[in-house]
């Protein structure tokens, strides 16, 4: 059972750092609790968010202030939930927001930039960014073990930080995964428990392991803290298009955890006077047509999703009930965004082209990213001029497999130069 | 029609700490409204104003979401088993 109170709690926490949040706050109802290892309302039910002291760091923070920090996500520390300073995951974010002129060409775009979590530290997708925080914030609270539920990049990650934290470690994942995140979790020795189903089984089977042992699951008990990691990736868009606000984002949506945390990264930049409040931004969704419960909605003009059985290539976007679903739409609503769905074909498509164009290789949710900013581009729902940043959360080394059967065989010579002239015949 | 019902740890205090109860009720939903119909103190966590199920609130019958089925006219039949669950806040992107 998903219940905090049963939960069993580690002791609790030490001296007061930089602790700029003031509680736990329901996204529902407002009723507002401790800072705990807690992620559900007691009265409503609804999801629990950190709610800080904004008059507070408003008084610390300056764009000065953030550029003197650390080369990594720590650099907007006094915005994380944490309250000592960070001991584990020094070097994750501040990747390259590469200018994507080519594939902007390939796509009638001319103001095109590529947000590259393919390089990620240190498990190549940007979930190394809630893990940083999830695994300091468990630490704080006097967490000795860390679990998660995955679709494979969050299990890598909280693997490899687990591992150098020196934290017993349990990932559970579903059952077909693609070989490289299986391996991927493996070589750091956590205990990996393969579950017969899908990422919703695992996942609720999850809250109910999380009911009856002492560990920090970070995607569920310490959710409220993890997900904030994932506004490092507007603060990082913003800071690096030179303290501005985009035109357009497009966000791949499993959860529907990244897409509304980005939209609060740009808005608390705003609300803080760090880039001037740009109330044109409108953020797009991307998802794989084989697990399109938000896109269903939106195209239905529904506030509300309705669960879906995934069948997708896209195996880390397949999450057929998505915890924050409802917020997604609901950000993308007020914003006045839209959200694509891409075929199988069309992901790896995406893939191919994001590849050719760039010379990023990305994984599956990569191509998905890739294929509906194509069509929102071809729409004109994304106009030519509009800067525009795409968001590319992990490496295509980790998902190989989608890509069987559509790339040419290397061409094969004998070791000689006639050969090579003769088969290979470069012009 | 009589289903067990199982209560999740947060409402427990209000159905004098039973963690399920056997209720009648040929629907979800007449289940549910006899569950707070029984517990009045629960009518208030379970649902809104307009007296829809909360939406962090899924229900299960017999393991499966009735959002797969038919919501909350859901029919039930004998030995079914209902069970209420705060929506899980997993996930990944």
């Amino acid at each position: 059972m998903n219940n905090p109170s049963a939960s069993p709690q580690p002791s609790p926490e030490g001296k007061k750092g930089l602790s700029l949040m003031k509680g736990l706050k329901c996204r529902e109802c407002g009723r507002i609790y401790d800072l705990a290892a807690i992620h559900v309302c007691d009265f409503c039910f609804g999801p629990l968010e950190v709610d800080y002291d904004y008059e507070a760091i408003k008084k610390i923070l300056s764009r000065g202030e953030i550029e003197k920090g650390p080369d990594s996500l720590w650099r907007y520390k006094y915005l994380l939930p944490i309250k000592e300073e960070p001991t584990i995951g020094l070097h994750a974010g501040m990747t390259p927001l590469v200018r994507a002129e080519r594939l902007g060409k390939a796509l009638g775009l001319k103001n095109l930039y590529v947000k590259n979590d393919t390089v990620n530290h240190p498990t190549l997708s940007f979930k190394d960014r809630v893990v940083a925080v999830a695994i300091n914030r468990a630490r704080e609270l006097g967490f000795r073990t860390v679990a998660c539920a995955s679709t494979g990049n969050l299990a890598n990650s909280v693997s490899a930080h687990a591992a150098s934290a020196g934290m017993d470690c349990y990932v559970f994942i579903p059952h077909d995964l693609e070989a490289g995140k299986v391996l991927g979790n493996l070589i750091y020795k956590p205990t990996v428990v393969s579950v017969k189903g899908n990422y919703d089984d695992v996942n609720r089977l999850c809250s109910e392991i999380g009911a009856e042992y002492p560990w920090a699951f970070v995607n569920i008990n310490i959710r409220p803290y993890y997900a904030e990691g994932s506004k490092t990736m507007a603060f990082e868009t913003a800071e690096q298009l030179g303290w501005r606000v985009p035109d357009q984002v497009v966000v791949p949506i499993a959860s529907g955890s990244l897409l509304t945390k980005i939209w609060k990264g740009f808005q608390e930049f705003s609300n803080l006077g760090l880039v001037k409040a740009h109330p044109e931004l409108r953020v797009n969704g991307a998802q794989a047509e084989g697990c399109s419960p938000v896109y269903q909605a939106f195209a239905a003009g529904r506030t509300q999703f309705i669960p879906v059985k995934p069948k997708t290539i896209a195996k880390s976007l397949a999450i057929g009930n998505p915890a924050d679903g409802y917020y997604a739409l609901d950000v993308i609503g007020k914003s006045r965004g839209q959200v694509e769905a891409a075929s199988d074909p069309e992901i790896v498509r995406g893939m191919v082209l994001l590849a050719e164009t760039e010379g990023i290789f990305a994984e599956t949710a990569g191509g998905v990213t890739v294929a509906c900013l194509k069509k929102l581009a071809e729409k004109g729902a994304i106009r030519p001029d509009d800067l525009t940043v795409a968001y590319i959360t992990g490496n295509g080394l980790k998902t190989m497999e989608a890509l069987t059967g559509y790339l040419p065989e290397p061409v094969g010579i004998d070791p000689n130069l006639a050969s090579f002239q003769k088969i290979v015949h470069p012009s | 029609m009589s289903v067990l019902v199982r209560i999740p740890t947060p409402l427990r205090p209000l159905a004098n700490g039973q963690n399920e109860v056997q209720l009648a009720g040929g629907s979800v939903r007449e289940i549910l409204e006899n569950l707070v119909n029984s517990y009045p103190g629960i009518r208030e966590r379970l649902m809104d104003e307009k007296g829809e199920v909360r939406r962090f609130i899924n229900i299960y019958v017999n393991e499966e979401d009735i959002r797969f089925l038919d919501g909350t006219q859901t029919r039930i039949k004998d030995g079914d088993e209902l069970s209420i669950i705060p929506a899980i806040a997993g996930g990944c992107r």
